[in-house]
């Protein structure tokens, strides 16, 4: 069943919204990290927006998802609450875990977003496995894998690409290739023609696009999604970005050469949307509009995230296993 | 005497190490211009160039088979996993290979390597990046078990490690990485393996403790010695080879033990030392031995749960007297 295409504005405008929103809640997330409200690590998905709002636009609420370090923005573009999430980043009662997790351990199983991940690649084979339970269940649902470029070179992300192809799985792989890994420049340790090749070698589709073009990383995942529904077996996507930030909140990035990052400013996704939608006869006025509902939507959620209360104490011990879960306060 | 901190002077024993031995290298993610987690490899790639600190891909289990095969073929080398988390990746490596090799090949292999895999709590990093899984390894034939608890210690240990002929899972605390400490810069020599340090001398009570929860032992010893209680604090340093001798002894003098560690209780290694006493010295002992380990729950995010995974110097105070009422 082919999606009709329709690239009208007012369908781009809202995908721009929820990339605002991405793009809020990770300003607001570094902002309390340097303030101390939030702690451990917080990997920003500033510039990747594009990638995140227009694959999962193209998703059905059941559709399945899994994610790494940098998960925000898949979150948010799958249906999760921003505010939910805010408030896990703050440790709170009301957040996605219960404070139990952090911004490393995301998750929304009520939208399929089956959880952000510490582990590189490990979200590779988890949906492999997914997607075995989908075809045994005979449900005509998806599972999409976002990876980074420096995943790719872990075993799991082979083994899952192999195994995928070899059972015909539904799984979409999206490489979010940022170029980097760490401050590791990620092509000086990667052998071949790139992370297209190495699908394309074990007989999966593959294709390259830029992944800062909201409209091109929608209108490429329309088409397959709906061919994975249908029965193709696993595609990838390597969508091409740039890390804006740091690797985390608290990396400044001098690693970097500050004219890459000043080119990379201008090829960002948020400009370029903004662009296209003015020529479609957005007013800058609605544009500006949406900026700040984004940012006072954010700022609200920061708010409820600093009047939400700590958890209990005895939540530390629930929801470890049933048989054999530790009692309250003990070690056993 | 120089003040250093624990990421300085691991830094400073790899890099003399790394003079004295051309054999020795190191692999792993990042280590070339972060130079390591807590700076624990700075600058080294500069000094001794991209063939000795070497730069790797996200590939855990090939950072473990590599420098166990560069082990076999003759060279020292230190397989950098930056969490003992990440370290899992590679267990396989680890346990059916580098722990093995030199047994099951009827002793012609040696694998004189190093992983290297940091283990605790940070703060906020939450259940995949704060585990102490050390007891895993002390279960494991073949591996020796480092877990250096202050700047002087981590140089000499990792020196120590890097001269054992076999392969030693060496784990910093990531908790650790700017404590200072007073380092004697002039003497380079490895600190033995197997040797336990006494960190505070008394009569009342022994308590066996190691890496970062050494420093808490030690303040509630301090403590608990205001209040008339004689502590003796034994830093194990290695937990395989562990320092039997040292902990009999003070068991023989005090007639007490208790054993804290930040990883589970569960299965922890103080299980193993508490057991060993009980066995052998029950005779001489006032009052059962005590445990202290974290609850067998993961490590959560929230700074209240992450607490109540937690052992505090009250919490190690109250189980102290509970000895002595
Ligand atoms: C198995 C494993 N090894 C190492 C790490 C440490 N680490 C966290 S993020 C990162 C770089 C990841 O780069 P990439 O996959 O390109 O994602 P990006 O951060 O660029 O989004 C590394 C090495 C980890 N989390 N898991
Ligand atoms: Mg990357």
């Amino acid at each position: 069943m082919a999606q009709v295409q329709t690239n009208e504005p007012a369908r781009i405008f809202n995908m721009y919204k929820k990339m605002l929103l991405i793009r809020a809640f990770e300003e607001a997330a570094a902002e309390n990290f340097h303030a101390g409200n939030v702690r451990g690590s917080v990997h920003q998905y500033i510039g990747e927006e594009a990638i995140a709002v227009g694959i999962c636009e193209n998703l059905r609420n059941d559709d399945l998802l899994t994610s790494y370090h940098r998960g925000h923005g898949h979150s948010i573009a799958k249906g999760a609450d921003p505010r939910a999430m805010m408030l896990e980043l703050f440790g709170r009662v009301g957040g996605t875990s219960g404070g139990k997790g952090g911004s490393m351990h995301i998750a929304d199983f009520s939208v399929g977003m089956l959880g952000a991940n510490g582990v590189i690649a490990d979200g590779c084979t988890i949906s492999v496995g997914a997607a075995q339970a989908i075809k045994l269940l005979k449900q005509d649902k998806i599972i999409v894998n976002f990876i980074g470029d420096g995943g790719i070179n872990r075993g799991p992300f082979m083994e899952a690409l192999n195994w995928a192809k070899v059972y015909e799985l539904p799984v979409l792989f999206v490489c979010e290739n940022n170029q980097i890994a760490a401050t590791t420049t990620t092509k000086t340790v990667t052998a071949g023609d790139g992370i297209e090749a190495r699908a394309k070698s074990y007989g999966i589709p593959a294709i390259t696009i830029d992944g800062n073009d909201l409209l091109l990383v929608d209108r490429t995942a329309a088409r397959i999604v709906d061919e994975i529904r249908a029965g193709s077996g696993p595609q990838l996507i390597q969508a091409m970005t740039y890390r804006l930030k740091g690797h985390y909140a608290h990396d400044e990035a001098l690693y970097r050469n500050p004219s890459e990052v000043e080119s990379a400013l201008k090829n960002e996704p948020m400009p370029r949307t903004e662009t296209w939608l003015k020529d479609q006869g957005v007013s800058i006025e609605e544009i500006e509009k949406a900026k700040d509902e984004a940012k006072k939507l954010m700022a609200n959620y920061v708010s409820d995230a600093h009047e939400a209360p700590w958890p209990d104490i005895s939540d530390a011990f629930t929801d470890v296993q049933d048989v054999g879960s530790p009692a309250e306060g003990t070690n056993l | 005497m120089t003040k250093m901190t624990y990421a300085e002077a691991a830094r400073l024993a790899l890099k003399e190490e790394m003079e004295r031995d051309s054999t020795v290298w190191a692999l792993g993610e990042d280590l070339g211009f972060e130079g390591g987690m807590g700076g624990q490899y700075k600058d080294l790639q500069a000094e001794f160039g991209i063939d000795r600190i070497v730069d790797t891909p996200i590939s855990e289990a090939t950072i473990m088979g590599a420098a166990i095969g560069a082990a076999l073929a003759g060279t020292r080398p230190i397989a950098e996993l930056r969490f003992s988390d990440f370290a899992m990746c590679a267990v396989d490596e680890l346990v059916n290979q580098a722990a093995k090799a030199r047994y099951m090949f009827g002793g012609q292999a040696r694998v004189p390597m190093i992983a290297r895999m940091p283990i605790g709590i940070r703060g906020g990093i939450a259940a995949q990046h704060s585990q102490s899984p050390e007891a895993w390894y002390t279960h494991v034939p073949g591996l020796v078990v480092v877990t250096p608890a202050t700047p002087a210690d981590n140089r000499g240990l990792l020196k120590a490690a890097i001269r054992c002929d076999d392969p030693v899972v060496y784990m910093e605390h990531k908790g650790l990485w700017g404590t200072e400490g007073e380092v004697e810069e002039n003497d380079s020599h490895p600190i033995p393996l197997g040797i336990a340090r006494k960190v505070v001398t008394g009569n009342d009570l022994t308590i066996v403790t190691w890496s970062a929860m050494v420093d808490i032992v030690e303040k509630a010893a301090l403590s608990l010695a205001d209040e008339g209680i004689s502590v003796e604090v034994i830093d194990l340093r290695t937990l395989w080879p562990w320092d039997r001798d040292s902990v009999f002894s003070s068991v023989k003098k005090t007639g007490r033990l208790m054993v804290v560690h930040e990883a589970v209780q569960v299965g922890g290694f103080g299980a193993e030392i508490t057991s060993e006493v009980s066995e052998h010295l029950f005779s001489m002992l006032k009052a059962p031995v005590k445990r202290m380990g974290g609850a067998r729950i993961p490590i959560p995010f929230s700074i209240p749960l992450e607490a109540a995974y937690m052992i505090s110097k009250e919490q190690i105070i109250n189980k102290s007297k509970s000895f002595f009422s």
